[in-house]
């Protein structure tokens, strides 16, 4: 009996190994592929230098159509801004059912945007916009970073990134409470992008923030950035949910985004920023910087340039604050260098190179990354009288090196080894090792950091020996079932205590067959979704596939061995997979251990293929690119309408494919366009062409 | 072939492997093995460690000792899978009232009994 009992548990340890080693593949899968998408950032960022150095326009229709990515916007004084997004000539209707916002604020308030975000109903953009305005003047008043204090509110609780998914907010709430006098709240940023509900998390946070100005504390995160927000979700959010008013409001949210706080400290202890920090991070440094001139920290733009229209001020998406307490203006308006001409309005390709040259050469060289140096010296390092400093002494650092404090704290992550290096992956801030954790505690004398911006399977994990805590709050973050969301509490001993929680009544009910032994439903599922993906990346990369596979079968059989096709398919993507482990999973048929590569990807390329009748490399190259070129299309799309004409179509599909080495006849762009339904006017609703290719991931 | 088998389970190693620095709990060496194939039961488990170098503090194995001992272990097609039938005359043996389960106090019973 004994016997027996000993080979059922053989049976059971083996099931239940495999089980676990399923469940680490498929978390691998998707975090190496959520890394990779914020690679291409870099990638875009090398289109653009390479229509810089390379591209030559062939009319003055595609020179203006390409300076026009260039110049990212317009900035806004504040008297502008409260002219533009005004709100009070905004009428709300009788018809209107939702909640009414007056100011200043009062719990009530809260009470009625919870119980309406819950059903489901929106704010009218009178009231949003108002918020918007309340939140920025309260905002301004704020240091860098919060100090917090556990002697007032004897506990702390802490959040990470939500990602635009209420119903962990709500979770949140409902299990810890409502901010109140006696409930201190910190949110570590990425309130938004991803998830369909940043806007109500918004919202809500700023509501709480101005009821409990003491109690409430938010810290700016790497998507509380507009051009991160172009790409993630967060602008098409907006757009959708506020047809009219959309614009304003984008444009008031960057305005706050850049006076959120960088940091809070608790009890001069521990420290809480969103990324992490770099072997450069001084905080006293951070404590000075003129927070608000980073309206994003990644920039497609360099110089302030082109006069081409008067009205348009290049930025680097930098605000021109410091006019406000003042009065007037007391920074300089952005003065051009001598040198720089005006872009030449003859076409004269030449010229126009040269003028793109000139303009950016400085820049080039350098934002090789995605993240680049602002503009050079010449623009005053004026400090409004806003900003008061501690000392009398002049600022001695560079604009550059403010920059780079900013983005450290916002982009970073812990390593297990030593010392400190570029964050390659993400395109932005290092990777921190334990040394420069232990030496930035020490000079600074706290306790630990508090960071989040990483998701965690169990929420939380700490790292660095317990140096370093990441607090993960966005629970089915990949998807359903793929991870739980967490908020740590701290009293004034700052012992960490966890709570956790997964949202979703699916996810709930998966976890409790968990409970009674039966995951495998739950990883299942996951699994499928991750598999789903990669086997679409698989796809976008079919002709790199088919070159490398072709290199192990000098034969020409059109057969490899499954231990070359592993080897073959790592060096195409490079996501750092186990790819024997996930074979079984990727590659159903094999004969005595060789594969047919041509049809195991023409069977790949069936289950992605919605058009018969676009050539299928075009199909692939759209694959490959599609968070690319929707940035691209936003971008170009100015006025946020979604609408783009259909010559800014062609040309952006034509500069982009000269980039992209394809071959690409008119027919085949014209067939690409036939394909979408033109509404009106010859403008492509891009939200559509990028449906009808299933380019936008469906939500479950 | 030797190669193959390596990579194989050089991979299987690295997700196990949290710190991305070639080493691994000496607690999750068991599921490891599992996830390669092999159907040992605990006692041959514990054999198993005993060839391969323990790190302590910490109680790590490097990828370094886990090699060669687990290629040969493949190699020599050690604890091979247990036939689908021998499970069933297993699970038959336990369950004396013929009612189609065992339960887990029963299983446990049994194994801590010897």
């Amino acid at each position: 009996a004994f016997k027996a009992a000993v080979l059922i548990q053989q049976w059971y340890r083996r099931h239940v190994a495999r089980l676990e080693m399923r469940r680490r593949c498929t978390w691998r899968i998707f975090q190496s592929i959520e890394y990779a998408c914020e690679q291409d950032q870099i990638k875009l960022h090398n289109f653009f230098s390479y229509l810089m150095d390379q591209f030559t326009p062939s009319s003055s229709k595609e020179r203006d159509f390409i300076s026009r990515m260039f110049i990212t916007g317009e900035s806004y004084k504040e008297a502008e801004l409260e002219k533009y997004c005004d709100y009070e000539s905004i009428e709300v209707p009788d018809s209107y059912t939702g909640p009414h916002l007056s100011f200043p604020l009062v719990p009530d308030h809260a009470t009625a945007l919870l119980e309406a975000y819950q059903q489901k109903q929106q704010l009218h953009a009178r009231y949003v916009l108002n918020l918007l305005h309340e939140t920025r003047k309260h905002l301004k008043q704020l240091p860098n970073i919060s100090h917090v204090s556990t002697c007032y509110s004897e506990e702390v609780t802490v959040c990470g990134d939500l990602h635009g998914q209420l119903d962990d907010l709500f979770l949140i709430f409902y299990k810890n409470g409502l901010p109140s006098p006696s409930k201190s709240y910190v949110f570590n940023g990425d309130f938004v992008d991803r998830g369909k509900q940043s806007l109500e998390i918004l919202v809500i946070l700023f509501t709480f923030l101005l009821i409990y100005p003491k109690e409430v504390h938010l810290n700016r995160g790497n998507h509380e950035d507009h051009m991160v927000n172009l790409r993630y979700g967060f602008t098409k959010e907006v757009m959708q949910k506020y047809k009219v008013h959309g614009k304003k409001i984008l444009k008031m949210f960057q305005n706050v985004f850049c006076w959120l706080p960088l940091g809070t400290l608790i009890d001069q202890k521990v420290l809480i920023i969103h990324g992490g920090i770099s072997e450069t991070t001084d905080l006293d440094m951070l404590e000075k910087i003129q927070r608000d001139k980073f309206i994003s920290v990644l920039r497609l733009k360099k110089r302030k340039e082109s006069r081409r229209k008067p009205e348009i001020q290049a930025i680097n998406g930098e605000s021109e604050s410091g006019t406000d307490v003042a009065g007037d203006e007391a920074a300089p308006r952005l003065s051009l260098q001598p040198q720089t001409a005006q872009a030449p309005s003859t076409a004269n390709r030449l010229e126009f190179s040269r003028w793109l040259r000139q303009t950016v050469q400085e820049q080039i060289n350098t934002c090789r990354r995605l993240v680049d140096i602002s503009e050079s010296e010449p623009e005053e390092l004026t400090y409004s009288s806003m900003v008061s400093l501690k000392d009398v002494d002049e600022p001695c650092w560079t604009r550059q090196e403010e920059w780079k404090q900013i983005l450290d704290v916002l982009w970073s992550d812990p390593m297990p080894q030593e010392g400190c290096r570029e964050n390659k992956v993400r395109g932005g801030g290092c990777y921190f090792g334990p040394d420069v954790t232990e030496k930035f505690l020490e000079k600074y004398s706290l306790q630990f950091l508090i960071r989040s911006h990483e998701c965690k399977q169990e929420g939380y994990e700490f790292c660095h020996n317990r140096k370093v805590l990441t607090i993960f709050s966005a629970s089915n973050y990949y998807e359903i079932g793929s991870n739980r969301g967490a908020y740590v509490k701290l009293g004034p001993d700052l012992i960490p205590h966890f709570v956790q929680y997964q949202a979703n009544k699916t996810a709930h009910m998966l976890t409790m067959t968990q409970r009674q032994g039966f995951p495998v439903a739950l990883i299942s599922r996951v699994e499928e979704s991750a598999f789903r993906a990669l086997r679409e990346k698989l796809f976008a990369h079919t002709s790199a596939l088919i070159s490398a596979f072709k290199a192990y079968d000098g034969d020409n059989t059109g057969r490899i061995t499954l231990s070359n096709w592993a080897t073959a398919v790592e060096s195409v993507l490079r996501l750092g997979l186990p790819w024997r482990m996930l074979r079984p999973q990727l590659v159903r048929s094999t004969e005595d251990g060789m594969l047919e590569y041509k049809s195991w990807l023409d069977d790949l390329a069936m289950e992605q293929r919605s058009q018969e009748h676009i050539q299928s490399s075009l199909l692939e190259v759209i694959y490959r690119n599609r968070s690319n070129l929707e940035t691209i299309f936003r971008i170009i799309d100015r006025d946020h309408s979604g609408l783009i004409s259909f010559e800014e179509f062609q040309q952006t599909w034509k500069v982009f494919s000269s980039h992209m080495n394809i071959e690409l006849t008119d027919d085949g762009i014209n067939d690409l366009v036939r394909s979408i339904d033109f509404n009106k006017d010859g403008n492509i609703d891009f939200n559509e062409f990028l449906e009808a290719f299933r380019l936008v991931k469906q939500c479950p | 072939l030797v190669a193959e088998i390596e990579k194989k389970i050089t991979e299987a190693f690295e997700v196990f492997d949290r710190e991305s620095n070639k080493t691994v709990d000496v607690r999750e060496i068991g599921c490891i093995v599992r996830s390669l194939g092999c159907f040992p039961n605990e006692a041959e488990v514990q054999e198993l460690l005993a060839q391969i170098e323990v790190e302590e503090p910490g109680g790590f194995v490097h990828l370094e000792s886990f090699l060669p001992v687990m290629t040969k272990v493949l190699l020599d097609r050690r604890f091979r899978p247990i036939p689908e039938d021998v499970i069933l005359h297993a699970f038959e043996a336990l369950d004396e009232n013929k009612c189609g389960y065992i339960t887990k106090e029963d299983l446990v019973k049994h194994l801590t009994e010897e």
